[in-house]
Protein backbone atom coordinates (compact mmCIF):
# COMPACT_ATOMS: atom_id res chain seq x y z
CA UNK A 1 0.00 0.00 0.00
CA UNK A 2 1.56 3.32 -1.01
CA UNK A 3 2.11 5.67 1.88
CA UNK A 4 0.44 8.67 0.29
CA UNK A 5 0.38 10.02 -3.18
CA UNK A 6 1.52 13.51 -2.44
CA UNK A 7 5.00 13.72 -0.92
CA UNK A 8 6.62 11.61 -3.59
CA UNK A 9 8.94 14.30 -4.86
CA UNK A 10 12.00 13.15 -2.93
CA UNK A 11 11.42 9.54 -4.00
CA UNK A 12 11.00 10.59 -7.61
CA UNK A 13 14.19 12.62 -7.52
CA UNK A 14 16.07 9.79 -5.85
CA UNK A 15 15.11 7.51 -8.70
CA UNK A 16 16.17 9.88 -11.45
CA UNK A 17 19.68 8.45 -11.95
CA UNK A 18 18.17 5.00 -12.27
CA UNK A 19 15.57 6.25 -14.73
CA UNK A 20 18.43 7.66 -16.72
CA UNK A 21 20.28 4.34 -16.65
CA UNK A 22 17.18 2.37 -17.61
CA UNK A 23 15.98 4.62 -20.41
CA UNK A 24 19.15 6.12 -21.85
CA UNK A 25 21.52 3.23 -21.32
CA UNK A 26 19.43 0.11 -21.50
CA UNK A 27 16.80 1.19 -24.00
CA UNK A 28 18.67 3.95 -25.81
CA UNK A 29 21.83 2.02 -26.59
CA UNK A 30 19.88 -1.09 -27.49
CA UNK A 31 17.76 0.86 -29.97
CA UNK A 32 20.94 2.41 -31.38
CA UNK A 33 22.56 -1.00 -31.82
CA UNK A 34 19.48 -2.48 -33.43
CA UNK A 35 19.35 0.45 -35.83
CA UNK A 36 23.01 -0.08 -36.74
CA UNK A 37 22.26 -3.69 -37.56
CA UNK A 38 20.13 -2.51 -40.49
CA UNK A 39 22.90 -0.35 -41.95
CA UNK A 40 26.08 -1.14 -43.84
CA UNK A 41 28.27 0.17 -41.01
CA UNK A 42 31.78 -1.19 -40.92
CA UNK A 43 34.50 0.66 -39.04
CA UNK A 44 32.32 3.73 -38.62
CA UNK A 45 28.57 3.82 -38.22
CA UNK A 46 26.82 4.54 -41.48
CA UNK A 47 23.28 5.65 -42.07
CA UNK A 48 22.80 3.73 -45.30
CA UNK A 49 20.04 1.25 -44.68
CA UNK A 50 20.49 -2.17 -46.16
CA UNK A 51 17.46 -3.92 -44.70
CA UNK A 52 18.19 -7.42 -43.52
CA UNK A 53 21.42 -7.72 -45.52
CA UNK A 54 23.58 -7.96 -42.39
CA UNK A 55 21.33 -10.68 -41.04
CA UNK A 56 21.55 -12.74 -44.19
CA UNK A 57 25.32 -12.23 -44.19
CA UNK A 58 25.34 -13.31 -40.57
CA UNK A 59 23.43 -16.50 -41.21
CA UNK A 60 25.57 -17.39 -44.19
CA UNK A 61 28.71 -17.03 -42.08
CA UNK A 62 30.14 -20.43 -41.21
CA UNK A 63 31.70 -18.97 -38.10
CA UNK A 64 28.40 -17.61 -36.77
CA UNK A 65 26.57 -20.86 -37.49
CA UNK A 66 29.34 -22.80 -35.79
CA UNK A 67 29.14 -20.46 -32.82
CA UNK A 68 25.39 -21.02 -32.51
CA UNK A 69 25.84 -24.76 -32.62
CA UNK A 70 28.67 -24.60 -30.09
CA UNK A 71 26.75 -22.48 -27.63
CA UNK A 72 23.79 -24.83 -27.90
CA UNK A 73 25.90 -27.91 -27.18
CA UNK A 74 27.80 -26.15 -24.44
CA UNK A 75 24.66 -24.65 -22.93
CA UNK A 76 22.65 -27.86 -22.75
CA UNK A 77 25.51 -29.93 -21.33
CA UNK A 78 26.68 -27.21 -18.96
CA UNK A 79 23.25 -26.51 -17.48
CA UNK A 80 22.34 -30.20 -17.31
CA UNK A 81 25.74 -31.07 -15.86
CA UNK A 82 25.59 -28.39 -13.18
CA UNK A 83 22.02 -29.34 -12.23
CA UNK A 84 22.75 -33.05 -12.08
CA UNK A 85 26.05 -32.87 -10.21
CA UNK A 86 24.79 -30.10 -7.95
CA UNK A 87 21.67 -32.07 -7.05
CA UNK A 88 23.65 -35.27 -6.41
CA UNK A 89 26.11 -33.41 -4.19
CA UNK A 90 23.28 -31.79 -2.26
CA UNK A 91 21.45 -35.10 -1.84
CA UNK A 92 24.64 -36.74 -0.57
CA UNK A 93 25.36 -33.91 1.86
CA UNK A 94 21.77 -34.04 3.08
CA UNK A 95 22.37 -37.56 4.47
CA UNK A 96 23.90 -36.44 7.77
CA UNK A 97 27.47 -36.52 6.64
CA UNK A 98 30.55 -35.91 8.72
CA UNK A 99 32.61 -32.89 7.69
CA UNK A 100 29.61 -31.57 5.82
CA UNK A 101 30.74 -27.96 5.92
CA UNK A 102 34.22 -28.87 4.69
CA UNK A 103 32.70 -30.67 1.71
CA UNK A 104 30.37 -27.76 1.05
CA UNK A 105 33.27 -25.32 1.09
CA UNK A 106 35.22 -27.46 -1.37
CA UNK A 107 32.33 -27.85 -3.80
CA UNK A 108 31.52 -24.16 -3.89
CA UNK A 109 34.90 -22.43 -3.96
CA UNK A 110 35.26 -22.52 -7.77
CA UNK A 111 32.11 -20.43 -8.04
CA UNK A 112 33.88 -17.59 -6.24
CA UNK A 113 36.47 -17.37 -8.98
CA UNK A 114 36.45 -15.60 -12.31
CA UNK A 115 35.67 -17.48 -15.52
CA UNK A 116 39.06 -16.32 -16.76
CA UNK A 117 40.74 -18.05 -13.86
CA UNK A 118 38.67 -21.18 -14.38
CA UNK A 119 39.52 -21.24 -18.08
CA UNK A 120 43.25 -20.86 -17.44
CA UNK A 121 43.32 -23.57 -14.77
CA UNK A 122 41.68 -26.09 -17.04
CA UNK A 123 43.73 -25.06 -20.03
CA UNK A 124 46.76 -26.02 -17.95
CA UNK A 125 45.30 -29.31 -16.68
CA UNK A 126 44.30 -30.33 -20.20
CA UNK A 127 47.54 -29.22 -21.84
CA UNK A 128 48.41 -32.36 -23.85
CA UNK A 129 52.19 -32.12 -23.62
CA UNK A 130 52.58 -31.21 -19.97
CA UNK A 131 49.20 -31.74 -18.32
CA UNK A 132 47.18 -34.73 -17.19
CA UNK A 133 47.82 -36.63 -20.42
CA UNK A 134 51.60 -36.49 -20.05
CA UNK A 135 51.38 -37.40 -16.39
CA UNK A 136 49.22 -40.47 -16.97
CA UNK A 137 51.39 -41.59 -19.89
CA UNK A 138 54.50 -41.40 -17.78
CA UNK A 139 52.84 -43.81 -15.38
CA UNK A 140 53.01 -46.40 -18.16
CA UNK A 141 49.66 -45.95 -19.91
CA UNK A 142 51.31 -44.79 -23.15
CA UNK A 143 48.17 -44.56 -25.26
CA UNK A 144 46.22 -42.39 -22.80
CA UNK A 145 44.64 -39.42 -24.57
CA UNK A 146 43.25 -36.30 -22.94
CA UNK A 147 43.89 -33.65 -25.55
CA UNK A 148 40.49 -31.97 -25.46
CA UNK A 149 41.61 -28.35 -25.68
CA UNK A 150 43.51 -28.95 -28.92
CA UNK A 151 41.12 -31.48 -30.43
CA UNK A 152 38.43 -30.07 -32.71
CA UNK A 153 35.86 -32.67 -31.76
CA UNK A 154 36.46 -32.45 -28.03
CA UNK A 155 37.29 -28.81 -27.30
CA UNK A 156 33.68 -27.90 -26.59
CA UNK A 157 33.52 -30.64 -23.97
CA UNK A 158 36.62 -29.23 -22.32
CA UNK A 159 34.64 -26.03 -21.87
CA UNK A 160 31.73 -28.01 -20.44
CA UNK A 161 34.04 -29.75 -17.98
CA UNK A 162 35.49 -26.46 -16.76
CA UNK A 163 32.06 -24.86 -16.66
CA UNK A 164 30.49 -27.64 -14.61
CA UNK A 165 33.46 -27.57 -12.24
CA UNK A 166 32.80 -23.88 -11.74
CA UNK A 167 29.02 -23.89 -11.52
CA UNK A 168 27.88 -27.13 -9.87
CA UNK A 169 28.49 -25.74 -6.39
CA UNK A 170 25.89 -23.04 -6.93
CA UNK A 171 23.21 -25.63 -7.70
CA UNK A 172 24.34 -27.62 -4.68
CA UNK A 173 23.87 -24.63 -2.37
CA UNK A 174 20.41 -23.90 -3.73
CA UNK A 175 19.31 -27.55 -3.69
CA UNK A 176 20.66 -28.13 -0.20
CA UNK A 177 18.84 -25.07 1.14
CA UNK A 178 15.67 -26.42 -0.46
CA UNK A 179 16.13 -29.89 1.01
CA UNK A 180 16.61 -28.47 4.49
CA UNK A 181 13.34 -26.62 4.09
CA UNK A 182 11.29 -29.72 3.32
CA UNK A 183 8.91 -30.68 6.06
CA UNK A 184 9.67 -33.60 8.31
CA UNK A 185 6.17 -34.98 7.72
CA UNK A 186 7.06 -35.94 4.17
CA UNK A 187 10.04 -37.90 5.39
CA UNK A 188 8.10 -39.66 8.12
CA UNK A 189 5.26 -40.64 5.83
CA UNK A 190 7.62 -41.93 3.16
CA UNK A 191 9.72 -43.86 5.66
CA UNK A 192 6.66 -45.50 7.20
CA UNK A 193 5.60 -46.62 3.75
CA UNK A 194 9.02 -48.20 3.36
CA UNK A 195 10.01 -46.21 0.33
CA UNK A 196 13.77 -46.37 -0.33
CA UNK A 197 15.73 -43.21 0.21
CA UNK A 198 16.73 -42.70 -3.42
CA UNK A 199 13.07 -42.96 -4.45
CA UNK A 200 12.18 -40.31 -1.89
CA UNK A 201 14.75 -37.97 -3.38
CA UNK A 202 13.51 -38.50 -6.91
CA UNK A 203 9.76 -38.65 -6.33
CA UNK A 204 9.25 -36.36 -3.36
CA UNK A 205 12.21 -34.04 -2.89
CA UNK A 206 13.03 -33.31 -6.52
CA UNK A 207 9.52 -32.08 -7.45
CA UNK A 208 9.46 -29.81 -4.42
CA UNK A 209 12.80 -28.33 -5.40
CA UNK A 210 11.47 -27.74 -8.89
CA UNK A 211 11.04 -23.96 -8.73
CA UNK A 212 14.41 -23.38 -7.02
CA UNK A 213 16.21 -25.63 -9.50
CA UNK A 214 14.39 -24.00 -12.40
CA UNK A 215 15.58 -20.61 -11.18
CA UNK A 216 19.14 -21.90 -10.89
CA UNK A 217 18.94 -23.45 -14.35
CA UNK A 218 17.56 -20.19 -15.68
CA UNK A 219 20.45 -18.26 -14.17
CA UNK A 220 23.00 -20.68 -15.63
CA UNK A 221 21.29 -20.49 -19.02
CA UNK A 222 21.50 -16.69 -18.95
CA UNK A 223 25.20 -17.09 -18.29
CA UNK A 224 25.50 -19.41 -21.28
CA UNK A 225 24.23 -16.77 -23.68
CA UNK A 226 26.85 -14.39 -22.32
CA UNK A 227 29.63 -16.99 -22.44
CA UNK A 228 32.78 -15.15 -23.39
CA UNK A 229 35.48 -15.00 -20.71
CA UNK A 230 35.93 -18.72 -20.30
CA UNK A 231 36.28 -19.25 -24.03
CA UNK A 232 38.78 -16.43 -24.44
CA UNK A 233 40.84 -17.75 -21.55
CA UNK A 234 40.69 -21.44 -22.38
CA UNK A 235 40.64 -21.91 -26.16
CA UNK A 236 40.11 -18.48 -27.74
CA UNK A 237 37.48 -20.03 -29.98
CA UNK A 238 39.74 -22.69 -31.44
CA UNK A 239 40.90 -25.05 -32.63
CA UNK A 240 39.39 -23.80 -35.88
CA UNK A 241 35.88 -22.68 -34.97
CA UNK A 242 35.37 -25.52 -32.52
CA UNK A 243 34.67 -23.30 -29.50
CA UNK A 244 33.58 -20.11 -31.21
CA UNK A 245 30.56 -18.64 -29.38
CA UNK A 246 28.15 -15.86 -30.39
CA UNK A 247 29.24 -13.41 -27.68
CA UNK A 248 32.82 -13.76 -28.88
CA UNK A 249 31.83 -13.51 -32.52
CA UNK A 250 30.11 -10.22 -31.73
CA UNK A 251 33.04 -8.87 -29.73
CA UNK A 252 35.50 -9.80 -32.46
CA UNK A 253 33.47 -8.06 -35.13
CA UNK A 254 32.73 -5.08 -32.90
CA UNK A 255 36.28 -4.28 -31.82
CA UNK A 256 38.67 -6.49 -33.76
CA UNK A 257 37.32 -6.67 -37.30
CA UNK A 258 35.46 -3.39 -37.21
CA UNK A 259 32.35 -4.87 -38.66
CA UNK A 260 29.70 -2.91 -36.81
CA UNK A 261 26.69 -3.87 -38.87
CA UNK A 262 27.37 -7.57 -38.63
CA UNK A 263 28.24 -7.39 -34.94
CA UNK A 264 25.08 -5.50 -34.01
CA UNK A 265 23.00 -7.89 -36.09
CA UNK A 266 24.52 -10.74 -34.08
CA UNK A 267 23.82 -8.91 -30.83
CA UNK A 268 20.21 -8.33 -31.87
CA UNK A 269 19.82 -12.05 -32.56
CA UNK A 270 21.20 -12.78 -29.07
CA UNK A 271 18.68 -10.42 -27.49
CA UNK A 272 15.88 -12.12 -29.40
CA UNK A 273 17.25 -15.42 -28.16
CA UNK A 274 17.06 -14.24 -24.57
CA UNK A 275 13.49 -12.99 -25.01
CA UNK A 276 12.44 -16.29 -26.55
CA UNK A 277 14.15 -18.22 -23.74
CA UNK A 278 12.81 -16.10 -20.90
CA UNK A 279 9.28 -15.40 -22.09
CA UNK A 280 7.77 -18.84 -21.38
CA UNK A 281 9.38 -18.90 -17.95
CA UNK A 282 8.09 -15.44 -17.06
CA UNK A 283 4.66 -16.34 -18.41
CA UNK A 284 4.55 -19.49 -16.28
CA UNK A 285 5.51 -17.49 -13.19
CA UNK A 286 2.91 -14.87 -13.98
CA UNK A 287 0.21 -17.52 -14.42
CA UNK A 288 1.21 -19.24 -11.21
CA UNK A 289 1.08 -15.93 -9.33
CA UNK A 290 -2.38 -15.30 -10.76
CA UNK A 291 -3.56 -18.79 -9.87
CA UNK A 292 -2.35 -18.27 -6.33
CA UNK A 293 -4.07 -14.91 -6.16
CA UNK A 294 -7.35 -16.45 -7.30
CA UNK A 295 -7.20 -19.34 -4.86
CA UNK B 1 20.03 -29.55 19.32
CA UNK B 2 20.04 -33.33 19.08
CA UNK B 3 16.45 -34.34 18.47
CA UNK B 4 15.74 -37.26 16.15
CA UNK B 5 16.29 -36.25 12.57
CA UNK B 6 13.37 -36.91 10.24
CA UNK B 7 15.61 -39.06 8.11
CA UNK B 8 15.74 -41.56 10.96
CA UNK B 9 18.30 -42.19 13.65
CA UNK B 10 21.93 -41.56 12.87
CA UNK B 11 23.39 -44.81 11.60
CA UNK B 12 25.39 -46.48 14.33
CA UNK B 13 27.75 -48.23 11.94
CA UNK B 14 28.85 -47.99 8.39
CA UNK B 15 26.62 -49.75 5.92
CA UNK B 16 27.46 -50.37 2.27
CA UNK B 17 25.28 -47.42 1.35
CA UNK B 18 27.11 -45.10 3.72
CA UNK B 19 30.46 -46.19 2.35
CA UNK B 20 29.23 -45.53 -1.18
CA UNK B 21 28.00 -42.13 -0.11
CA UNK B 22 31.35 -41.16 1.38
CA UNK B 23 33.19 -42.57 -1.62
CA UNK B 24 31.11 -40.37 -3.90
CA UNK B 25 31.77 -37.30 -1.78
CA UNK B 26 35.49 -37.94 -1.54
CA UNK B 27 35.83 -38.51 -5.29
CA UNK B 28 33.83 -35.36 -5.93
CA UNK B 29 36.00 -33.42 -3.48
CA UNK B 30 39.13 -34.63 -5.30
CA UNK B 31 37.65 -33.47 -8.61
CA UNK B 32 36.99 -30.03 -7.15
CA UNK B 33 40.33 -29.73 -5.39
CA UNK B 34 42.59 -31.14 -8.09
CA UNK B 35 42.82 -27.92 -10.16
CA UNK B 36 43.64 -25.83 -7.10
CA UNK B 37 46.29 -28.33 -6.02
CA UNK B 38 47.75 -28.41 -9.53
CA UNK B 39 47.93 -24.64 -9.70
CA UNK B 40 49.68 -24.30 -6.37
CA UNK B 41 52.13 -27.11 -7.12
CA UNK B 42 52.93 -25.76 -10.59
CA UNK B 43 53.51 -22.25 -9.28
CA UNK B 44 56.18 -23.57 -6.91
CA UNK B 45 58.15 -25.51 -9.52
CA UNK B 46 60.98 -24.44 -11.77
CA UNK B 47 60.43 -24.60 -15.54
CA UNK B 48 62.90 -27.49 -15.76
CA UNK B 49 60.76 -29.46 -13.41
CA UNK B 50 57.57 -28.54 -15.26
CA UNK B 51 59.03 -29.82 -18.53
CA UNK B 52 59.19 -33.30 -17.03
CA UNK B 53 55.42 -33.44 -17.50
CA UNK B 54 54.53 -34.54 -13.97
CA UNK B 55 51.67 -32.17 -13.37
CA UNK B 56 50.57 -33.72 -10.08
CA UNK B 57 54.01 -34.30 -8.58
CA UNK B 58 55.05 -32.21 -5.61
CA UNK B 59 57.83 -29.71 -6.33
CA UNK B 60 61.33 -31.05 -5.67
CA UNK B 61 62.04 -27.92 -3.69
CA UNK B 62 59.93 -24.89 -2.98
CA UNK B 63 60.69 -22.15 -5.42
CA UNK B 64 58.82 -18.91 -4.88
CA UNK B 65 60.53 -17.02 -7.66
CA UNK B 66 57.57 -17.55 -10.02
CA UNK B 67 55.38 -15.73 -7.52
CA UNK B 68 57.73 -12.79 -7.39
CA UNK B 69 57.84 -12.69 -11.19
CA UNK B 70 54.08 -12.96 -11.49
CA UNK B 71 53.62 -10.10 -9.07
CA UNK B 72 56.15 -7.66 -10.42
CA UNK B 73 57.90 -8.94 -13.54
CA UNK B 74 55.60 -10.96 -15.78
CA UNK B 75 55.17 -9.68 -19.32
CA UNK B 76 52.02 -8.53 -21.07
CA UNK B 77 53.18 -8.29 -24.63
CA UNK B 78 56.30 -6.18 -24.40
CA UNK B 79 55.61 -4.63 -21.03
CA UNK B 80 57.03 -6.59 -18.12
CA UNK B 81 55.71 -5.14 -14.89
CA UNK B 82 53.81 -8.08 -13.47
CA UNK B 83 50.22 -8.32 -12.35
CA UNK B 84 50.75 -5.87 -9.50
CA UNK B 85 49.36 -2.89 -11.38
CA UNK B 86 46.31 -4.94 -12.34
CA UNK B 87 45.73 -5.76 -8.71
CA UNK B 88 45.67 -2.11 -7.73
CA UNK B 89 43.54 -1.27 -10.75
CA UNK B 90 41.03 -3.90 -9.67
CA UNK B 91 40.98 -2.44 -6.17
CA UNK B 92 40.50 1.07 -7.54
CA UNK B 93 37.65 -0.09 -9.77
CA UNK B 94 35.92 -2.47 -7.41
CA UNK B 95 35.78 -0.53 -4.15
CA UNK B 96 34.07 2.63 -5.43
CA UNK B 97 31.86 0.64 -7.80
CA UNK B 98 30.63 -1.55 -4.94
CA UNK B 99 30.02 1.37 -2.59
CA UNK B 100 28.16 3.38 -5.22
CA UNK B 101 26.09 0.54 -6.63
CA UNK B 102 25.08 -0.72 -3.19
CA UNK B 103 24.10 2.76 -2.06
CA UNK B 104 22.08 3.56 -5.17
CA UNK B 105 20.55 0.10 -5.15
CA UNK B 106 19.49 0.51 -1.52
CA UNK B 107 17.90 3.88 -2.25
CA UNK B 108 16.16 2.41 -5.28
CA UNK B 109 14.86 -0.58 -3.39
CA UNK B 110 13.60 1.62 -0.59
CA UNK B 111 11.94 4.13 -2.92
CA UNK B 112 10.41 1.46 -5.12
CA UNK B 113 8.99 -0.66 -2.32
CA UNK B 114 7.97 1.81 0.38
CA UNK B 115 7.21 4.99 -1.56
CA UNK B 116 6.23 3.76 -4.98
CA UNK B 117 6.28 7.06 -6.83
CA UNK B 118 4.64 7.35 -10.20
CA UNK B 119 6.13 4.97 -12.73
CA UNK B 120 7.79 2.79 -10.09
CA UNK B 121 6.55 -0.43 -11.65
CA UNK B 122 7.59 0.65 -15.12
CA UNK B 123 11.08 1.56 -13.91
CA UNK B 124 11.40 -1.73 -12.11
CA UNK B 125 10.28 -3.64 -15.19
CA UNK B 126 12.76 -1.79 -17.38
CA UNK B 127 15.58 -2.51 -14.96
CA UNK B 128 14.75 -6.19 -14.81
CA UNK B 129 14.62 -6.42 -18.59
CA UNK B 130 17.93 -4.56 -18.81
CA UNK B 131 19.45 -7.03 -16.39
CA UNK B 132 18.55 -9.98 -18.61
CA UNK B 133 19.88 -8.64 -21.88
CA UNK B 134 23.40 -9.58 -23.02
CA UNK B 135 25.89 -6.73 -22.69
CA UNK B 136 26.97 -6.98 -26.31
CA UNK B 137 23.96 -5.01 -27.51
CA UNK B 138 24.85 -2.03 -25.29
CA UNK B 139 28.58 -1.91 -25.88
CA UNK B 140 29.20 0.02 -29.06
CA UNK B 141 26.87 2.96 -28.38
CA UNK B 142 28.13 3.11 -24.81
CA UNK B 143 31.70 3.31 -26.02
CA UNK B 144 30.71 6.16 -28.34
CA UNK B 145 28.86 8.06 -25.64
CA UNK B 146 31.61 7.54 -23.09
CA UNK B 147 34.17 8.76 -25.61
CA UNK B 148 32.09 11.88 -26.23
CA UNK B 149 31.88 12.74 -22.56
CA UNK B 150 35.55 11.81 -22.16
CA UNK B 151 34.97 8.95 -19.77
CA UNK B 152 36.06 6.22 -22.16
CA UNK B 153 39.26 4.48 -21.06
CA UNK B 154 39.16 6.14 -17.66
CA UNK B 155 38.81 4.90 -14.12
CA UNK B 156 35.65 6.93 -13.59
CA UNK B 157 34.26 5.46 -16.80
CA UNK B 158 34.72 1.81 -15.87
CA UNK B 159 33.34 2.47 -12.39
CA UNK B 160 30.27 4.13 -13.86
CA UNK B 161 29.73 1.20 -16.24
CA UNK B 162 29.90 -1.28 -13.36
CA UNK B 163 27.44 0.77 -11.33
CA UNK B 164 24.99 0.96 -14.23
CA UNK B 165 25.16 -2.74 -15.05
CA UNK B 166 24.95 -3.63 -11.36
CA UNK B 167 21.73 -1.68 -10.82
CA UNK B 168 19.23 -4.37 -11.89
CA UNK B 169 20.39 -7.07 -9.49
CA UNK B 170 21.19 -4.75 -6.60
CA UNK B 171 17.88 -2.93 -6.89
CA UNK B 172 16.00 -6.22 -7.09
CA UNK B 173 17.59 -7.58 -3.94
CA UNK B 174 16.99 -4.42 -1.92
CA UNK B 175 13.45 -4.06 -3.19
CA UNK B 176 12.63 -7.60 -2.14
CA UNK B 177 14.21 -6.89 1.23
CA UNK B 178 12.36 -3.64 1.89
CA UNK B 179 9.03 -5.09 0.76
CA UNK B 180 9.14 -7.30 3.85
CA UNK B 181 9.72 -4.35 6.22
CA UNK B 182 6.49 -3.51 8.06
CA UNK B 183 4.97 -0.41 6.54
CA UNK B 184 3.87 0.87 9.95
CA UNK B 185 7.50 1.64 10.68
CA UNK B 186 7.62 4.02 7.78
CA UNK B 187 4.24 5.51 8.57
CA UNK B 188 5.12 6.10 12.20
CA UNK B 189 8.30 7.91 11.19
CA UNK B 190 6.33 10.05 8.79
CA UNK B 191 3.87 10.99 11.50
CA UNK B 192 6.88 12.09 13.52
CA UNK B 193 7.83 14.37 10.66
CA UNK B 194 10.71 12.44 9.12
CA UNK B 195 11.15 12.77 5.37
CA UNK B 196 12.30 10.45 2.62
CA UNK B 197 16.03 10.70 3.34
CA UNK B 198 15.77 10.75 7.13
CA UNK B 199 13.68 7.60 7.15
CA UNK B 200 16.18 6.03 4.81
CA UNK B 201 19.31 6.89 6.77
CA UNK B 202 17.97 6.56 10.30
CA UNK B 203 15.58 3.63 10.00
CA UNK B 204 15.79 1.69 6.78
CA UNK B 205 19.53 1.58 6.17
CA UNK B 206 20.28 0.32 9.71
CA UNK B 207 17.57 -2.33 9.32
CA UNK B 208 19.06 -3.37 6.01
CA UNK B 209 22.62 -3.87 7.22
CA UNK B 210 22.55 -7.65 6.68
CA UNK B 211 21.36 -7.11 3.11
CA UNK B 212 24.02 -4.46 2.58
CA UNK B 213 26.66 -6.99 3.59
CA UNK B 214 25.23 -9.72 1.37
CA UNK B 215 24.88 -7.47 -1.66
CA UNK B 216 28.33 -5.96 -1.16
CA UNK B 217 29.81 -9.43 -1.14
CA UNK B 218 27.95 -10.35 -4.30
CA UNK B 219 28.93 -7.14 -6.07
CA UNK B 220 32.52 -7.28 -4.92
CA UNK B 221 33.16 -10.74 -6.30
CA UNK B 222 31.15 -10.00 -9.42
CA UNK B 223 33.05 -6.81 -10.27
CA UNK B 224 36.43 -8.23 -9.28
CA UNK B 225 35.82 -11.23 -11.54
CA UNK B 226 34.57 -9.17 -14.49
CA UNK B 227 36.52 -9.47 -17.70
CA UNK B 228 34.39 -8.11 -20.53
CA UNK B 229 33.61 -4.64 -19.19
CA UNK B 230 37.16 -4.08 -17.99
CA UNK B 231 38.47 -5.12 -21.38
CA UNK B 232 36.21 -2.70 -23.24
CA UNK B 233 35.93 0.32 -20.97
CA UNK B 234 38.88 0.50 -18.58
CA UNK B 235 41.58 1.55 -21.00
CA UNK B 236 45.21 0.49 -21.05
CA UNK B 237 46.15 2.23 -17.81
CA UNK B 238 43.30 0.83 -15.74
CA UNK B 239 43.00 -2.76 -16.93
CA UNK B 240 41.70 -4.96 -14.13
CA UNK B 241 43.59 -7.99 -12.96
CA UNK B 242 41.51 -10.50 -14.91
CA UNK B 243 42.32 -8.82 -18.23
CA UNK B 244 46.02 -8.53 -17.41
CA UNK B 245 46.07 -12.14 -16.33
CA UNK B 246 44.68 -13.27 -19.65
CA UNK B 247 47.21 -11.07 -21.44
CA UNK B 248 50.07 -12.59 -19.49
CA UNK B 249 49.00 -16.16 -20.11
CA UNK B 250 47.61 -16.04 -23.62
CA UNK B 251 49.70 -13.52 -25.51
CA UNK B 252 53.24 -14.08 -24.33
CA UNK B 253 55.88 -14.69 -26.93
CA UNK B 254 58.51 -17.38 -26.66
CA UNK B 255 58.28 -20.20 -24.18
CA UNK B 256 55.37 -20.09 -21.82
CA UNK B 257 56.37 -19.82 -18.21
CA UNK B 258 53.70 -22.01 -16.72
CA UNK B 259 54.87 -21.51 -13.16
CA UNK B 260 54.53 -17.74 -13.50
CA UNK B 261 51.17 -18.15 -15.23
CA UNK B 262 49.82 -20.28 -12.43
CA UNK B 263 51.15 -17.95 -9.75
CA UNK B 264 49.46 -15.03 -11.52
CA UNK B 265 46.24 -17.03 -11.77
CA UNK B 266 46.26 -17.77 -8.06
CA UNK B 267 46.99 -14.13 -7.26
CA UNK B 268 43.98 -13.09 -9.33
CA UNK B 269 41.72 -15.60 -7.61
CA UNK B 270 43.01 -14.74 -4.16
CA UNK B 271 40.75 -11.82 -3.30
CA UNK B 272 37.42 -13.50 -4.13
CA UNK B 273 38.65 -16.71 -2.51
CA UNK B 274 39.62 -14.82 0.63
CA UNK B 275 36.17 -13.24 0.73
CA UNK B 276 34.60 -16.65 0.25
CA UNK B 277 36.61 -18.35 2.98
CA UNK B 278 36.43 -15.50 5.46
CA UNK B 279 32.81 -14.55 5.01
CA UNK B 280 31.50 -18.08 4.54
CA UNK B 281 27.82 -17.98 5.24
CA UNK B 282 27.42 -14.38 4.07
CA UNK B 283 28.90 -15.17 0.72
CA UNK B 284 26.69 -18.22 0.34
CA UNK B 285 23.63 -16.21 1.27
CA UNK B 286 24.62 -13.59 -1.27
CA UNK B 287 24.98 -15.93 -4.20
CA UNK B 288 21.87 -17.86 -3.19
CA UNK B 289 19.88 -14.63 -3.03
CA UNK B 290 21.33 -13.47 -6.33
CA UNK B 291 20.62 -16.80 -7.95
CA UNK B 292 17.10 -17.50 -6.76
CA UNK B 293 15.82 -13.99 -7.18
CA UNK B 294 17.82 -12.95 -10.21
Amino acid sequence: MPIKRKPNLAATIALLPTWFAAVAVFIGTMAWSIRLSFTNSTLFPSSTYVGFAQYSKLFSSAKWLASLQNVLIFGVLYVAGCLLLGFLLAAALDRKIRFESAFRTIFLYPYAMSFVVTGLIWQWMLNPTLGIQASVRSLGWESFVLDWVVNRDMAIYALVLAGVWQGAGLVMVIALAGMRGIEAEHWKAARIDGIPVWRIYISIILPQLGPALAAAGMLLAMGVIKTYDIVVAMTNGGPGNATEVPAKFIMDNLFGRQNLGLATAGATVLVLGVIIAVAPFRYAMHMRARAKGAA
Amino acid sequence: MTGPHPNGPKPARLTAGRIGLYAFLVVAALFFLLPLYTMVVTSLKSMDEIRLGQIFALPARLDFSAWATAWSGACMGTVCVGIRSGFWNSVAITVPAVVLSVFIGAVNGYALSLWRPRGANLLFGLLMAGGLIPYQIFLYPMVRVMANIELYNSLAGIILVHVIFGLPLVTLLFRNYFVSVPEELCKAARVDGAGFWRIFFEIMLPIAVPMVVVVSMLQFTGIWNDFLLGLVFAGRDNLPMTVQLNNIVNTTMGERTYNVNMAATILTALVPLAIYFLSGRWFVRGIAAGAVKG
